[in-house]
């Protein structure tokens, strides 16, 4: 395969073969729809490029071998859909607990419980809020096409090794199914070492990796360190894309698949001349809020389009705080709204707020 | 004068929590002595569990990573899939590998991990404060089974050992126990034969479960628990070799060495 030859590949072979390019040589994870694909692609290509690839009895079975890949130095990954993410959040604690990095995939999917198995939003909340017990975070990071799939793959086990934290790639079940042409990566080679890796105390002392710290002082500390790295996190990584933003007097605020529905929608009623633009977090966690906050200055209008019951729009409402109007707009449990409802959405909201039809 | 006997060098100068006349402190004795006979310090990474067990790395000085409660075999599985040459044992009580890590530990046997579990079964759950475990046996009382175990209301206790040796995954399965010399010596050839499957790359998993006395649970006094395991707990979980599948060694050490 040439440098920049595109290829066509679903969003879960994508990501896959994405993974092996970024190094990633581990990878444990169990059936759930609609993500089999990873594991699919994972159990043929990995051992060729002489890693391991596991079908571990559980989901959390699969992130405890993560977990045991990382704490060796090695990059590790396990993908899942939202029912399966939920077991995984012991893991995940402990991973964020212990400083390991991970890269989880979640292709979400239509809940509460076993829900669907269409693509929804439904898990931003889980995702960005940690997921697991204790306080903690992970970073978010929401595709929405397999390209950018592909590249925030690399980057996920980029920042994970960076920041010795776990990072979510929060897809969904449009993403993951759907192919598109993308262009992969170049294989990385000669990561470097962890210093902090366990490998056998050979020529230093020996160490340990833990979560459990009994003296209360000293687990305050640790638990301040935690914090002083995300909000390092925060000052360092956060990303977003604007779209026809700059003469906008609304803005839709959406992530992934719902962003790039939006995108549609923005791109018809531009048509008719209103002046909408899109705003579009990339990482959810750290999320955006100073960029919006600024936003704000000049727009008073935003609009939030999630697949969900409304998750995104209470950091969008903290961000914003009675600078401007936010008015909701979600389809929960895996309803894909057409570009065409989104815009009579958007339409109406427009004429009810900003100008009248005749205006 | 020839020094016999002192402190295994793998073993920090750290005073041990566990309580008197607990098991513990001597598996963990045995291992550091294993890993200093067998020169294997640099190569060897435990993981220890959520349990009485769970600040083993403040005693055993080696490569050492804790894991959530049940989960040891699936974290020892990621070590050892990363670090073939590695010998990696996932350090367990009953609770952690009987009941909520069942699965893992059937799995880490059904794959067949070159990884070594040993199993430290009081029939109780200690550090919690001595609530029902899965090989509490019959009759036994626990804080949650206050009127005895009886199989009717509580169930019955599972031997997990003797189920993985049934699995051809399991390459070593032995039970010993640790309240005399005699039997602390065997457990520790017991130990050695585990470990050592690792070294010859023998194609599976090794469990030792070690028979281990819990006084304070119990409610006895350290010679009555020892005791105890002679003439109660031994008869529900009898001591001996419950399969030996290894494929280089075999019949070099084992033979005739079962008490």
């Amino acid at each position: 395969m040439s440098r920049k030859e595109k290829v066509l590949m679903s969003g879960n072979h994508a990501l896959a073969e994405a993974a092996i390019r970024a190094g990633c040589r581990f990878y444990f994870g169990y059936p759930i729809t609609p993500q089999n694909e990873v594991a699919e692609y994972m159990a043929e290509h990995m051992p060729k490029a002489g890693g391991v690839f596991i079908q571990a009895e559980s989901e959390i079975a699969s992130i405890s071998m993560v977990l045991g890949a990382a704490v060796t130095g090695a990059r590790a990954m396990t993908s899942s859909s939202s029912p399966g993410i939920s077991l995984k959040q012991e893991g995940i604690s402990f991973l964020a607990g212990q400083e390991l990095p991970a890269v989880i995939v979640n292709m979400v999917r239509g809940g509460p419980g076993l829900g669907n198995i269409a693509g929804c939003q439904a898990d931003y909340f889980q995702a960005t809020r940690g997921g697991g017990h204790g306080d903690y975070r992970t970073i978010v990071l929401a595709p929405s096409s397999v390209q950018e799939l592909v590249d925030l793959m690399v980057l996920a086990f980029d920042l994970a090794d960076k920041y010795r934290n776990p990072v979510v790639i929060l897809g969904d079940g449009l993403i993951g199914q759907m192919r598109e042409p993308v262009i992969l990566p170049e294989p990385v080679t000669n990561l470097p070492e962890k210093e902090w890796a366990l490998r056998g105390a050979k020529g230093r002392k020996s160490r340990f990796s833990r979560s459990l710290i009994l003296d209360v002082r000293a687990m305050e500390e640790h638990n301040w360190k935690l914090q002083r790295k995300y909000q390092e996190i925060e000052r360092n990584e956060v990303r977003y894309e604007e779209f026809m933003i700059e003469d906008a007097q609304l803005v839709v605020v959406a992530f992934g698949s719902s962003a790039r529905i939006a995108k549609g929608a923005i791109k018809r009623v531009r048509k008719e001349g209103l002046k909408v633009g899109l705003f579009r977090p990339i990482t959810l966690w750290p999320f955006p809020f100073s960029r919006l906050k600024e936003l704000a200055e000049q727009i008073k209008e935003f609009l939030v389009f999630e697949l969900n019951a409304g998750q995104m729009v209470e950091d969008v409402r903290l961000a914003l705080g009675d600078k401007a109007e936010v008015f909701f707009y979600g389809r929960p449990g895996g309803v894909i709204p057409t570009p065409l409802e989104v815009a009579k959405t958007i339409t109406n909201r427009y004429y009810q707020r900003i100008k009248g039809r005749r205006g | 004068m020839k020094k016999v006997y002192s402190r295994p060098k793998y073993l920090k100068e750290k005073k041990f929590h566990y309580c008197p006349g607990c098991g513990h402190s001597i598996v963990h004795k045995l291992l550091m002595e294993l890993v200093e006979e067998l020169g294997i310090a640099d190569r060897t990474i435990g993981v220890a569990p959520a349990g009485c067990a769970v600040l083993a790395y403040d005693y055993m000085d080696v490569d050492m990573v804790e894991s959530a409660h049940g989960r040891g075999p699936a974290v020892a599985t990621g070590i050892k899939r990363s670090l073939p040459e590695a010998v990696v044992f996932s350090y367990q009580g009953d609770g952690d590998l009987a009941a909520i890590g069942t699965a893992e530990s059937i799995h880490s046997a059904t794959r067949g991990e070159k990884i070594l579990i040993i199993f430290i079964n009081n029939g109780i759950y200690g550090m919690t404060g001595g609530q029902m475990a899965p090989t509490t046996i019959e009759g036994m009382k626990a804080t949650t089974a206050p009127l005895g175990r009886s199989p009717e209301r509580e169930g019955h206790p599972l031997d997990l050992t003797y189920l993985l040796s049934e699995i051809p995954g399991t390459v070593y399965a032995e039970r010993v126990t640790v309240n005399s010399p005699k039997a602390i010596r065997r457990a520790k050839k017991a130990l050695e034969i585990a470990l050592r499957c690792q070294l010859d790359n023998e194609p599976g998993l090794a469990i030792i479960e070690v028979l281990s006395m819990c006084p304070t649970n119990w409610k006895m006094n350290p010679l009555e628990a020892c005791k105890w395991i002679d003439e109660v707990m031994s008869k529900k979980f009898p001591l001996g070799v419950l399969c030996d599948r290894r494929k280089k060694i075999k019949k070099r050490a084992v033979a005739g060495n079962v008490d």
